[in-house]
């Protein structure tokens, strides 16, 4: 059974459809990537599918549930993370901190618990920072662990958000443009982190501007065109395919 | 170990000045100063969990004060209830409203919490004022003394005590939230609240959950209060009392809890200190707070630690 399904997903600013009757489905454990020009839709995309938004038409299903009514934090809590295209960071705490923010789910979350500091709450928090630490020696930041988040640079905090993702333990995530603004050195290692991830077992949906990464990760690859679906397949069916080819390099190019 | 230092190291330091304090205070006009810092910095602590680490502003927390205050004068007084069990119910019930008007303002985006406060805190002295039968009216209502157990507090140096263990208590309490999962989650969805959802994090529970702890931490304050002075005017209910408690959370240091009772003290001390500081009170704390905000948008003790830091080597 696909882990992720979309079916007849849509979404309207005004009278335009930034998505449009979009369905694809994604199997466990792959890399599926979505790619596309500027503007065709793909983070509003990522958006309805983690509950950002609300679709005007359409489901969005994970391993067999209706997500479509919840909210963004419920379908945390059944295995789904992001990351975000303009960075979402925790700026007023360190970047261990933000990583600790991702175990949430995996923290009780008593209030009269969390004032009195009972032992649970206090070993929780000592897990929670240990496990973070592990997660950020794993994406390669362990020289930042005490920083405050606002003193890193962007390439870092790249990576600690998808620290923070991982903390969670999703079964999916969707990795929205994690190569953008890196160098080449650093879209290799990004590139090498992405498959270590799926390769733990994590089904990866990833939103990516650099061919070379998409080409080389993606099990399969959705294609966006002014919010539809405009080709679906693996690297070489798409690269392939005419019409593909004309939304990125013009009319007469195909 | 910094983080242990820095949280619990701080901790001792105020308890040790809550206990030598006395040794220098040489009068009662002083103890009554010091009760007054320490109960402020009850309000003070509760207000920053809200402010400084949820990113939430209320205009409105010396509405809680005085319900709290008048809860405890009227409960004790009319009813005869002892008069912790008073500031209890008083807490309780504080607490309850603040969670039915927080709970659906807070599903809305924006500085709706501090307009609903605001008119809160409003409608609040309106009916202090308004319901003499109830409450005295403009003139105040005597208030009973406290007693715990069978110790009638009644010397301001009791109060001394009764008020500098409250305020202990109260910090205690702060950070342990604050360094807890639940803690973590406020200080998210202050930076990121879409990244906080995106944790897990219930936005909509967690803002309304601090927003109560703040108003039940004012609303005990305002018990302790109406008992250590035994009289209560509509006067701590007034808008100008809340102004006063966010300049205090402001110029201390937003999200840092010691910050919160060092600017408690501050603007404690120096009214009652200044004498010609009376008559311009409000003109000042509305200096303050905008000096604050344009030189030192961190507040005094975050700044001077950051200070302390970089000088390090």
């Amino acid at each position: 059974m696909s882990l992720l399904k979309v079916e007849g997903l849509t979404k309207e600013f005004g009278g335009v459809r930034a998505v449009a009757d979009v369905s694809f489905a994604v199997e466990p454990g792959t890399i599926h990537s979505v790619i596309g020009p500027n503007g065709a839709g793909k983070t509003t995309l990522f958006n309805l599918v983690t509950g950002v938004y609300t679709p005007t038409a359409g489901t969005v299903t994970l391993d067999g549930r209706d997500l479509t009514a919840l909210s963004t934090a419920a379908r945390a809590k059944l295995g789904m993370q992001r990351t975000f295209q303009n960075l979402q960071i925790f700026f007023n705490m360190t970047a261990i901190e933000n990583v600790m923010v991702g175990r949430y789910l995996h923290l009780g979350t008593g209030l009269v618990a969390s004032l009195l500091g009972l032992p649970k709450i206090r070993r929780e928090t000592r897990l929670a920072r240990e496990k973070a630490a592990e997660l950020m020696h794993r994406v390669g930041l362990e020289k930042w662990l005490d920083a405050d988040a606002d003193a890193m640079p962007y390439g870092a905090l790249k990576r600690l958000e998808i620290a923070r993702a991982l903390a969670a333990e999703p079964k999916l995530l969707l990795l929205d443009e994690p190569a953008a603004g890196l160098n080449p050195k650093e879209t290799v290692e990004i590139d090498e982190l992405i498959r270590e991830i799926a390769r733990g077992g994590v089904t990866v949906v990833l939103v990516e501007h650099d061919m070379k990464l998409v080409m080389n990760v993606s099990d399969r690859i959705l294609v966006l065109d002014y919010g539809r679906k405009l080709a679906e397949g693996t690297a070489e069916e798409v690269r392939r395919n005419p019409d593909v080819i004309k939304a990125y390099l013009g009319e007469g190019a195909a | 170990m910094r983080g242990f230092l820095g949280r619990w190291g701080g901790f001792l330091v105020l308890t040790a000045v809550v206990l030598l304090l006395p040794l220098i205070l040489p009068n009662r006009f002083y103890f009554d100063m010091a009760v007054k810092v320490w109960l402020n910095a009850i309000v003070c602590v509760g207000l920053n969990l809200l402010i400084g680490y949820a990113g939430q502003i209320s205009l409105g927390h010396a509405g809680f004060f005085a319900l709290g205050a008048y809860a405890s004068a009227i409960l004790t007084r009319r009813f005869e209830i002892p008069g912790l069990v008073a500031m209890l119910m008083g807490a309780a019930g504080v607490g309850l409203l603040a969670f039915l008007v927080a709970r659906p303002i807070l599903k809305l985006k924006g500085h709706y919490l501090a307009m609903a406060t605001l008119g809160l805190g409003i409608i609040v002295a309106i009916v202090i004022n308004r319901e003499i039968w109830l409450t005295g009216g403009p003139d105040g209502v005597r208030v009973p003394a406290l007693f715990i157990g069978d110790w009638r507090v009644s010397r301001i140096e009791d109060w001394y005590w009764v008020a500098g263990g409250a305020m202990l208590l109260a910090v205690w309490l702060a950070l342990n939230l604050i360094d807890s999962g639940v803690g973590r989650a406020l200080r998210a969805l202050h930076g990121s609240e879409v990244a906080a959802a995106t944790a897990g994090v219930d936005t909509v529970r967690d803002k309304a959950m601090v927003f109560v702890v703040s108003a039940v931490f004012a609303s005990i304050a305002g018990s302790l209060f109406a008992h250590a002075e035994r009289f209560i005017t509509p006067q701590e209910a007034g808008f100008l009392r809340s102004i006063e408690f966010v300049t205090m959370v402001v110029l201390g240091g937003m999200a840092s809890t010691f910050g919160a009772v060092v600017g408690a003290a501050l603007l404690t001390v120096l009214p009652q200190a200044v004498a010609e500081f009376q008559d311009y009170k409000h003109l000042a704390f509305g200096a303050i707070l905008i000096a604050t905000m344009i030189f030192l948008p961190k507040g005094l003790v975050p700044s001077l630690a950051e200070l302390f830091r970089r000088r390090r080597p």
